[in-house]
């Protein structure tokens, strides 16, 4: 039996073209244009969920995004997807979805025990309970999370591919119902640059469900087409179908997400040949906010069995689908829309046993025709009973007494197999809350509307978005919101004439009713659900209350209510209200709640894009990369730089590698890519005097040709970064900073000069990559030199130790640093990064004899180690001063001033106790101690113990025969001799106290 | 995502700019001659007001220039952006603002 | 000196030219490909000092462009707006000394600086119908023809990479500088979203 509530006529799906399912492992057929949930009503399938807390047996509700039962687990593998509403899947050929929240099934669910002991699981059940003793919580826990789970994560990745763009709009018209649609006409024919989103598949919105309204004198469905047709012809206008507006965020930026393929079978050649989704930023000029309205439920008891629904969901199946959700239908409102429905239902073949209304004198337009169609209209009366448990089998009604408060006592029962109810519309005022507008509370239509817009936010709320639910409203509102963005745009070509709804019948007043009495106290014989997803009853507002949580926000995380996935769209006006009534002040007294971004949830994937793998951070590449990574080695990232590490021989470990690379450098001659380092052009009459303010020494004796080492401070006086600088000319220097920090400091240097010392005259222009950098060290690196660069003198006073010289090596023009990093004479090779490759060749070439040893940042760690430089970011971490790093020689006492000079003279700065730079010699000379190792000096048995420093670089050197590292400890420097003691994996480590330098104390080797 | 209009380069994504400081700090020249509570003063505290706001942004990825913002901290409303050197200007808002 | 062959652009370990000659481009959505070496010097100075944009212009044959983003182009030479007090001078290969030098002799007695910057970027020329649509995948710039017009330019983020895009005619072609260390990632993330565009790779 297939499609038993599948309508004979009607219905916008395509029954020529059937599309086969599964749902819960049951195969099933729909139509090509179905959702999920509509091919399940087709085919009588009611209950489909079971719900969060109290595992109730749940069916589908609504037709759209609110929807909080119908939530789905989509697909299968690495494809599949929990949590998705079923009224927003569409149907496609193969299609496989389960039911989430049950076990062992849907019918048969053992969690649904927790329904019996509901007394025991109200509100803030878990925080009273769980929480106590403390220690218990671990053990709960894992229970409650088996119990009360949503859909499952899949464990595989992410097969699909996701995009992500940037847009730009004179107006975003969020909605393609009559208003959004009237909007993009005005603005298209205007000559704005339109985008026109709409969640669904197809644009019309309420229109595909309208039988009657008629627009311009044709049908609402034969308007739709025709403005489509219009639309689509438009270059400056952009349709987007199944995308949805989640997001708005400051200055007008709002954020869309396309499902591009979320309609096609996924394995499908279509699906595969394009990104899954789409995730679009929109700056837009003007947005409107054509969002429509979501209709309430009404809280009635047991309101939530399989079978009860919105009005407007039936009535949507109905017209839109072609599907009944039910064969006899009980209607249960407070207003007239339902009457509406009602007539649509009967129309379409489907009866509708009657219309409760609560309102004392249900009269109009609408309620004769209903009664002139022989449907029973039920004034003034409540449904006091939902009987069946899997699916909806009957209801009884009572008459209304006096304030509302209460029931008849006696009643009467009504077969049937659906409830649809309606407890009036509120805006979609999501998108405009999200923008940080204020609502206002409507008393006419019971409902929250847009009021003040937050300045430097530009939207306009049009049609239902705003409580205008009229469709000549709607059109005119849409019309003149187009006309206006446009115009303010600067476009003005004619727009035509706003378009003209047909004759609709007049509403008579809605009655305020937020909770139908049952004749029993809130919480017996059944419950009240106001927000289903969550499991929040009237009674839990009502316990609430009792509690003293009685403003919105409190009510919120006190009950759970409006948290879950569906952010509360069905939910959170019935619980304001009842908390407004409990107490005894006016709804907007309790507040508003306040929506967030994302509108309906939003995959990862499509926040990502394609930034991800290689893509999640930019990898820069020195022009030496592509030699490392023949030559195997691994790469160290450092910032975003990708440094070689170290050059593994076959067979070697990196200890193994690093350890004959550090060797090299001592006893021959090593070679290593420096290109990273941060350089700064800096020229101008006031040069010298702006590098005695940003290092701590002192610069205007510096003779042009010669170089030197700085030292810069934060204001705070703590170490910031460190370099060598070069005087190129009188007015022109040339600055490096370390690697990591050549962003950091152009930026404080910048600062200085833009923004506190305008008078002086510098330019800085960062050079970093104008220039390739490649080191030779050790001793045989002078005499390498030499032969690749012939004409260059070399000798100690012709090229002396912190100069530079500008010569020819291997035939490119190079300058050439002499300055040193490992305590080796050493020459830094500047030049063109075209010509470094077969510098770096060459080099290769001529030093082979040398047994010249290419050496990664790893080995150049382990060689200024060994001497004691510092490396600015791991020997400090800012709280380091000169002095702490037993550095005051280059702090100048002389200079008047120098950033951070007044700072180290504060009496934090000056204390003699600080934490020290330090050697340490581990006893065991093979023990290589952790960095960041903590630092004791008096032992206990077990923490707590006084941590006095910890361990900064940490290494196994070569040239000394053993472990040296180096630490911050308090009170150091006036430690030396002393153990010290590093407790860590089970063990104590102890160590000497030393000065910071392992070899070469006396700096010999810097001449070769 | 504010929407920052740079002096130089016009309105551009927050993304291409980096917030700099608290604007209109000017740095004692006579640091020698203050007590630490008052280089304390200038070195550590800033205000923090729910209103406008006088600060310091850099066009990152832009021009690169520092310039003057007076943004409101509750509404991210931009109300001036002006060029180093330039007083702040006067904000009028509306009251409840 | 070095023979020129012993030169490698950025992109070179990519070999480019190679696959620009397996690869056509007769209806290509998108075409990428890499300008080699181009001369760039940046230089500094006050706008609106006369003897400032009169020394750049008896070096360039040009005038400083007058407005914000955009570029002023003579043919050899080319000033790109970087800020209020910021320019590129660009042009042929090989240039830039002798422009150095130029200028700074008409810089004398200003405060006004040029600096050479030609080899710290690589530059990727993309064009075709579709350049906009790979470029708005990571530019959050209005590139529309209405917004961004021929001549413009603007330095911004593209992808994670920051950049200088200068439109340079109506195809559109679009040239994108960036520091080198970046181009290698800016290459591959450009070519992936061009896939979906129907790339094709020129020399």
């Amino acid at each position: 039996m297939t499609q038993v509530n599948r309508l004979p006529h009607g219905g916008r799906v395509d029954s020529s073209k059937p599309l086969r399912f599964v749902f819960d492992g049951r195969p099933y057929e729909g139509y090509q244009g179905d959702t999920l949930a509509s091919a399940l009503l087709a085919n009588g399938v009611v209950l489909v969920g079971r719900s969060f807390k109290y595992h109730r047996p749940r069916g589908i509700l609504s037709a759209g995004a609110e929807e909080p039962n119908a939530l789905i687990q989509l697909g299968q593998g690495n494809r599949s997807e929990p949590n998705l509403r079923a009224t927003q899947i569409e149907l496609y050929e193969g299609l496989v979805a389960e039911s989430q929240n049950r076990w062992p099934s849907l019918t048969t669910d053992v969690g649904a025990v927790n329904s019996l002991f509901h007394r025991i699981f109200p509100s803030g059940f878990y925080y009273k309970t769980f929480m106590w003793p403390k220690t218990f919580w671990m053990k709960y826990e894992h229970f409650i999370r088996r119990m009360a789970g949503l859909g499952k994560c899949p464990t595989e990745p992410d097969p699909d591919r996701y995009d992500k763009l940037h847009a730009h709009a004179d107006a975003l018209i969020v909605g393609a119902g009559p208003a959004g649609l009237a909007a993009a006409l005005a603005a298209g024919r205007a000559g704005a640059r339109v985008i026109l989103v709409d969640e669904q598949q197809e644009m019309g919105g309420s229109l595909l469900s309208d039988r009657q309204a008629v627009i311009d004198g044709v049908s609402a469905a034969q308007w739709v087409a025709n403005a489509l047709a219009e639309l689509r012809a438009m270059p400056e206008v952009t349709l987007l179908p199944r995308t949805v507006a989640f997001g708005y965020y400051d200055h007008n930026l709002v954020s869309l997400m396309e499902r591009v393929t979320d309609h096609l079978p996924p394995t499908s050649p279509e699906a595969l040949n394009q990104p899954r989704q789409r995730l679009w930023r929109v700056r837009a000029k003007d947005v409107i906010l054509a969002t429509g309205a979501i209709e309430r439920p009404m809280v009635y008891i047991d309101n939530d069995r399989p079978g009860c629904m919105l009005a407007s969901a039936a009535q949507t199946y109905v017209n839109r689908y072609g599907a009944a959700p039910g064969k006899r239908a009980v209607i249960m409102t407070n207003n007239d829309t339902a009457y509406q429905v009602a007539l649509d239902l009967v129309d379409a073949g489907v009866s509708v046993a009657a219309i409760v209304d609560a309102r004392e004198n249900a009269e109009g337009e609408l309620v004769a025709t209903a009664r002139a169609r022989g449907i029973e209209v039920l004034g003034n009366h409540a449904i006091t009973r939902v009987g069946g448990k899997l699916a909806v089998r009957e209801v009884e009604v009572r008459r209304l007494t006096g304030d509302g408060k209460s029931v008849s006592s006696d009643g009467r029962t009504i077969t049937c197999d659906m409830v649809l109810s309606s407890g009036g519309w509120q805006p979609t005022v999501h998108l405009f809350s999200q923008a940080r507008g204020k609502l206002k509370w409507n008393q006419d239509i019971l409902a929250f509307v847009p009021d003040k817009l937050l300045p430097g936010q530009n939207n306009h709320s049009v049609g239902a978005a705003r409580g205008a639910f009229a469709l000549t409203d709607c059109l005119v509102d849409g019309f003149a919101a187009g006309t206006a963005a446009a115009h303010a745009a600067g476009h003005t070509e004619p727009a035509g004439s706003t378009p003209v709804a047909g004759a609709e019948p007049a509403h008579s007043p809605m009655r305020e009713m937020w909770v139908m009495p049952s004749g029993k106290p809130l919480g017996h014989d059944g419950k009240h659900f106001v927000d289903y997803q969550n499991d929040v009853t009237a009674a839990d507002v009502a316990l609430a209350h009792r509690e003293g949580y009685r403003s919105v926000e409190h009510l919120k995380r006190y009950t759970t209510m409006g948290m879950a996935t569906d952010q509360g769209k069905t939910s959170n006006i019935n619980a304001l209200a009842l908390m407004a009534d409990l107490r005894g002040v006016a709804i907007p007294e309790v507040g508003t709640t306040t929506f967030r971004p994302p509108y309906t949830p939003v995959t990862i994937g499509a926040f990502a894009g394609i930034d991800k793998g290689d893509f999640l951070d930019p990898i820069r590449k020195t022009p030496l990369h592509s030699w490392h990574e023949q030559h195997g080695a691994p790469f160290e990232t450092v910032g975003q730089w990708h440094r070689a590490w170290y050059y593994p021989k076959p067979g070697e470990t990196m200890h193994d590698a690093v350890n004959r690379e550090v060797k090299a450098v001592r006893t021959s001659v090593g070679i290593v890519d420096a290109s990273t380092l941060g350089k700064i052009d800096i020229q101008g009459p006031d040069a010298a005097w702006f590098l005695n303010m940003v290092y701590t020494n002192a610069w205007s004796k510096l003779e042009p040709g010669r170089c030197r080492y700085g030292l810069m401070l934060g204001e705070d006086g703590m170490v910031m970064d460190d370099g060598v600088t070069s005087r190129i000319a009188e007015n022109h220097f040339h600055m490096t900073t370390t690697t990591g920090g050549a962003a950091r400091v152009m930026a404080w240097l910048e600062d200085w000069l833009q923004c506190e010392w305008t008078d002086k005259k510098v330019y800085l222009t960062s050079v970093t990559e104008q220039w390739a950098v490649i080191g030779i060290s050790g001793p045989m690196s002078r005499k390498l030199l030499s032969e690749v660069a012939p004409d260059l003198p070399l000798d100690d006073q012709s090229f002396p130790h912190l100069s530079f010289r500008d010569g020819v090596v291997a035939g490119v023009k190079c300058r050439i640093f002499r300055i040193t990093f490992t305590g080796e004479a050493t020459y830094e090779l500047n030049m063109a990064p075209s010509y470094a490759m077969h510098v770096w060749r060459a080099l290769m070439q001529a030093g082979e004899k040398y047994g010249i040893t290419p050496y990664g940042t790893e080995a150049m760690h382990v060689l200024r180690a060994e001497k004691g430089f510092i490396i600015v970011g791991q020997e400090t971490d800012g709280t380091t001063t000169p002095q702490d790093l037993g550095m005051d020689w280059i702090v100048s006492k002389q200079k008047p001033d120098f950033l951070g000079k007044r700072s180290l003279q504060r009496s934090d700065t000056k204390r003699p106790d600080r934490k020290h730079l330090i050697g340490l010699l581990t006893e065991d000379p093979n023990e290589v101690l952790p960095e960041g190792a903590q630092i004791v000096a008096e032992l206990k048995d077990k923490p707590p113990m006084e941590m006095i420093g910890h361990v900064t670089s940490s290494y196994y050197s070569p040239n000394c025969g053993r472990s040296i590292a180096m630490a911050l400890v308090k009170n150091g420097r006036n430690r030396m001799g002393e153990t010290l003691y590093m407790p860590y994996d089970g063990k104590v480590v102890k160590a000497k106290v030393t000065e910071p330098k392992f070899y070469d104390p006396e700096g010999a080797r810097i001449n070769g | 995502m504010l929407l920052i209009p740079c002096p130089y380069c016009g309105k551009r994504d927050e993304h291409e700019f980096t917030y700099a400081r608290e604007g209109h700090i000017a740095r004692p020249t006579n640091g020698e001659q203050l007590t630490d509570a008052e280089w304390a003063q200038y070195l550590f505290m800033r205000k923090n007001p729910k209103g406008v706001h006088y600060e310091r942004w850099m066009h990152a990825k832009g021009c690169r220039r520092y310039f003057n913002v007076a943004r409101d901290t509750v509404t991210h409303e931009i109300y001036a952006v002006y060029e180093m050197g330039q007083p702040a200007p006067v904000i009028e808002r509306e009251n409840g603002r | 000196m070095v023979e020129t062959y012993q030169r490698r652009s950025a992109l070179a370990h990519l070999g480019l030219v190679a696959r620009a000659a397996s690869s056509s481009t007769a209806g290509a959505g998108v075409i990428m490909s890499e300008v080699p070496h181009r001369t760039i010097v940046n230089v500094r100075g006050t706008a609106s000092d006369v003897a400032f944009s009169s020394a750049v212009q008896t070096a360039t044959g040009l005038a400083l462009p007058s407005a914000a983003n955009t570029v002023s182009n003579g043919g050899v030479w080319q000033i790109v707006w970087l800020g209020p007090n910021e320019w590129w001078i660009t042009g042929p290969d090989g240039e830039a000394e002798s422009l150095i030098e130029a200028l700074r002799a008409n810089f004398a007695g200003q405060h006004a600086i040029a600096c050479d910057v030609s080899e710290s970027r690589a530059i990727i020329a993309l064009k075709g119908a579709k350049a906009r649509d790979v470029l708005m995948r990571g530019v959050s710039l209005d590139l529309h023809p209405r917004a961004f017009r021929v001549g413009q330019c603007a330095q911004t983020g593209l992808s994670r990479a920051n950049v200088l895009l200068h439109l340079v005619d109506d195809t559109p072609t679009f040239e994108i500088y960036v520091l080198k260390s970046f181009s290698d990632y800016l290459w591959q993330w450009l070519e992936k979203v061009a896939a979906d565009f129907n790339l094709a790779v020129e020399a």
